[in-house]
C-alpha cells in the first residue's frame, strides 16, 4: 500500500511538473494557431533559444537563475515580435503547405544557428542552491525543482487565465479567436493584436525552455525538432486557440507520458501518441475545440 | 446546351486529353538518369537513392498534391513495405520481385485500414493523426527490436532478379536499373491515375469538396482509394530502398523520413508529379554537397536548407518548378 502511494506520488509530481512545462510552451502556439490559423512549426525554436539564453546568462555570466528567466522571456518576446513583422507576416493567409515549409526552414536555420553560436554539445544548467534537494512531505520526499516547476507553472496558468478573462486585451483575443472578421469589424486591430500575442507566446516558450532544461534532460541544438511533435500534439488535443483545452491536454499528456515511461522504460514513448490518436478520433477538433 | 457551351466543353475536353499525351520534354529526366549511370559511376549509390526517393515523393504527391491530404506520416507505408521485403528475405524468401509485391500489399493494407479511420478528419487533425500513426509504428519497431533489429538493423540477401541479375551492393549496377525500372513503372501508374477521371475528381475534391459532394462524387471513397494507391507505391519504394542496400534499420519508420520527403515534395512543387523529381534531386544533392564540402560540424547543411526553404516560400511559392510557369504560359500564348 505504502509502495503504491509512493509510486502514485512520484508519477503525480513528476508528471505534473512535465505537464506544466508542456502547457507553458504550447499555450502560445495554441493561441497563434487559433487566431490566425497559422501553422508555426518553429515554435519550439523559440523555446530552445530561451533555454540557451538562460543557460548562458547563468553559467558564464553569473546572473541569478530567476532573473535570467525574466531576461530570456523579454529577449525572446522581442525576437518574436521582430520575426513576426519582418518574416512571418509574408506567409499569413498563405496555403498551409507554404507555412509548413517556411517554418520548418526556420527550424533548420535555428538549429544551425544555435550550434554555430553555442556549439553542438548538450548544455545543462547549475540550478541555484535553493532549488536543489528535496522537500519532505511526511510519507515521501519530492525534489524541490519539480515542486518549484509546479508552483511556477500554476502561477503562470493563473496569471494567463486572469489576463484572458479579465483584461481588455484578453477580451480582444477571445473575440478574435472566436470570429476574426467580426472582431475586425468592431474595430479590434487584429494585426497588432497578433504581433503582441506572438511576442507573448514566444516569450512564454522561452520561459518554458529556461525552466525545463533539467526536466527535458539538457539542451541540444536539435531540441527544436525533437519537441516540435509534442507541442503540436498538445495543441491539437486541446483544441486550437483554447487555453483551457491546452491546459487539460497538457495535464493528460504530461502525466500519461511520464507514467508510461515510468512503468515501461523501453516502450513508454508509445502511449502519448496512442492517446492522441484516440482523442482525435473521438473529438477531431480537440477536447475543447469548436467545430 | 448552346453551341458556345458545346464548343467550350469540347475545348476543355481537348485540353484534358492533351495533358495526358506525352511530350518530348518528358523524356528529359529519364535521359539524365541514364546518362548519370554512365557518367558518374562513383555516385551510383547516391543516384539510386535519389531514384527511390523520387518514387516515394511521387506517391506522396498523389495524396498531398492531388487529393489535398497533407501527411506527415508517409514513412509508415515506406517502412512497412521495407520491413515486409526485408523480413521475408531474412526468413529465407529471397526472391526480390515477389517480396516487393508483398511489400506493396502490406503497405496497401495499412493504407486501407488507416485511411478508413484517418480520412474522416481534416486539416490539422488529419496532419496530427498521420504523424501519430507514423510515430506509433516507429516506437513499435523500436520496442520489437528482436524482430526488427532496432537501430543496429538486419542484413539480408536477395537472390538474383528473375534469376538473371544478381544485386551488387558494391557497384550498384543491377541495383540502379532495378530502382530505375520501378520508378518508370510507378511514375506511369501515377501519371495515368492523375489524368484519369478519377484523378480529376481528386483535384475537384481538393479545390472544392462541397461541390464534389453536391454533384454526387463519393468523396470519402475516392480519397480512400487514392490513399491506398499512394500507400502501395510508397511500400514499393521502401522495399526497393532496403533491397538495394541489403540492410534495414528502424530508420525507415523515422519521423525525419516523413518530414524530409514532404519538404522535398513541396520544394519541387506539389500536384505536378515532376515536382518530385526536382525537389528530391535538389535536396539530396545539396545535402551531399554541403556535407562533403563544408562538413557536418558545425551543421552547415541545416543552415543551407533552412535558408533555401524560407526563400522558396517567399519567392517561389509554387515550388521550384512553379518558377517556370509564367514563362511557359507566355510561350504558349505566343505560339497557339
Amino acid at each position: 500500500m505504502a509502495a503504491a502511494l509512493d509510486i502514485a506520488t512520484t508519477i503525480l509530481v513528476f508528471g505534473l511538473a512535465y505537464a506544466m512545462l508542456l502547457f507553458i510552451i504550447s499555450v502560445g502556439l495554441s493561441i497563434t494557431m487559433g487566431l490566425m490559423g497559422f501553422v508555426n512549426l518553429a515554435h519550439g525554436a523559440f523555446a530552445m533559444v530561451g533555454g540557451y539564453i538562460t543557460v548562458k546568462l547563468v553559467t558564464p555570466m553569473g546572473v541569478p537563475y530567476l532573473l535570467a528567466l525574466v531576461i530570456a522571456f523579454f529577449l525572446v518576446a522581442a525576437l518574436g515580435a521582430v520575426m513576426d513583422r519582418l518574416l512571418y507576416r509574408h506567409v499569413y493567409g498563405r496555403p498551409e503547405l507554404d507555412q509548413v515549409l517556411f517554418t520548418i526552414g526556420i527550424v533548420f536555420a535555428s538549429v544551425a544557428g544555435v550550434s554555430f553560436v553555442w556549439g553542438p554539445d548538450p548544455q545543462n544548467i547549475l540550478l541555484p542552491e535553493i532549488l536543489l534537494g528535496d522537500i519532505d512531505l511526511g510519507f515521501k520526499s519530492i525534489p524541490v525543482y519539480r515542486a518549484f516547476m509546479i508552483v511556477a507553472g500554476g502561477a503562470i496558468v493563473a496569471a494567463l487565465f486572469f489576463g484572458l478573462e479579465r483584461t481588455k486585451i484578453g477580451a480582444q483575443v477571445r473575440a478574435a479567436v472566436d470570429n476574426r472578421r467580426m472582431a475586425e469589424s468592431c474595430g479590434i486591430p487584429t494585426g497588432r493584436l497578433f504581433t503582441i500575442i506572438f511576442a507573448l507566446g514566444s516569450g512564454m516558450a522561452a520561459l518554458g525552455g529556461g525552466l525545463g532544461i533539467q526536466i527535458l534532460g539538457g539542451l541540444k541544438p536539435v531540441f527544436a525538432f525533437e519537441y516540435l511533435v509534442i507541442f503540436l500534439i498538445v495543441v491539437a488535443v486541446g483544441g486550437l486557440g483554447n487555453i483551457r483545452g491546452t491546459f487539460v491536454a497538457a495535464l493528460i499528456l504530461g502525466i500519461i507520458d511520464f507514467a508510461g515511461k515510468y512503468f515501461l522504460p523501453e516502450g513508454g514513448g508509445f502511449f502519448i501518441y496512442g492517446v492522441t490518436f484516440i482523442v482525435l478520433l473521438w473529438r477531431p477538433h480537440g477536447l475543447f475545440g469548436k467545430a | 446546351m448552346t453551341a458556345a457551351a458545346v464548343r467550350t466543353n469540347g475545348a476543355a475536353a481537348a485540353k484534358l486529353l492533351r495533358a495526358h499525351r506525352f511530350r518530348a520534354i518528358e523524356l528529359l529526366p529519364w535521359l539524365i538518369a541514364i546518362a548519370v549511370y554512365f557518367l558518374f559511376p562513383g555516385y551510383r549509390l547516391l543516384a539510386t537513392q535519389i531514384l527511390v526517393l523520387i518514387l516515394f515523393a511521387i506517391s506522396l504527391d498523389l495524396i498531398v498534391g492531388y487529393a489535398g491530404i497533407v501527411s506527415l506520416g508517409h514513412a509508415a507505408f515506406f517502412g512497412t513495405g521495407a520491413y515486409t521485403a526485408a523480413l521475408l528475405a531474412d526468413a529465407g524468401w529471397q526472391e526480390p520481385l515477389s517480396a516487393l509485391a508483398l511489400g506493396a500489399v502490406t503497405a496497401g493494407l495499412l493504407g486501407w485500414v488507416s485511411g478508413w479511420i484517418i480520412l474522416r478528419t481534416r486539416e490539422l487533425t488529419l496532419l496530427m493523426l498521420t504523424m501519430a500513426l507514423g510515430i506509433i509504428l516507429y516506437e513499435l519497431a523500436k520496442d520489437l527490436d528482436d524482430i526488427t533489429g532496432g537501430f543496429d538493423g538486419i542484413n539480408f540477401e536477395n537472390s538474383a532478379i528473375l534469376g538473371l541479375f544478381p544485386f551488387d551492393v558494391l557497384y550498384y549496377t543491377t541495383n540502379y536499373w532495378y530502382a530505375f525500372a520501378f520508378l518508370v513503372l510507378g511514375f506511369l501508374v501515377a501519371r495515368t491515375v492523375v489524368h484519369a477521371p478519377f484523378g480529376r475528381s481528386l483535384v475537384g475534391i481538393r479545390e472544392n469538396v462541397r461541390r464534389m459532394h453536391a454533384i454526387g462524387t463519393p468523396v470519402q471513397q475516392r480519397m480512400r482509394h487514392v490513399y491506398v494507391i499512394a500507400a502501395m507505391i510508397a511500400g514499393v519504394a521502401g522495399a526497393i530502398w532496403v533491397q538495394v542496400q541489403g540492410n534495414i534499420t528502424i530508420g525507415v519508420y523515422e519521423f525525419e523520413m516523413s518530414g524530409n520527403i514532404l519538404i522535398m515534395l513541396i520544394l519541387g512543387g506539389t500536384g505536378r508529379l515532376y515536382g518530385a523529381f526536382i525537389g528530391v534531386t535538389v535536396f539530396t544533392i545539396l545535402e551531399n554537397l554541403t556535407e562533403t564540402v563544408l562538413g557536418t560540424d558545425p551543421p552547415y547543411w541545416e543552415l543551407v536548407v533552412g535558408i533555401v526553404l524560407v526563400l522558396t516560400v517567399l519567392f517561389a511559392p509554387r515550388g521550384l518548378l512553379g518558377v517556370f510557369d509564367p514563362l511557359i504560359r507566355r510561350y504558349r500564348e505566343r505560339t497557339p
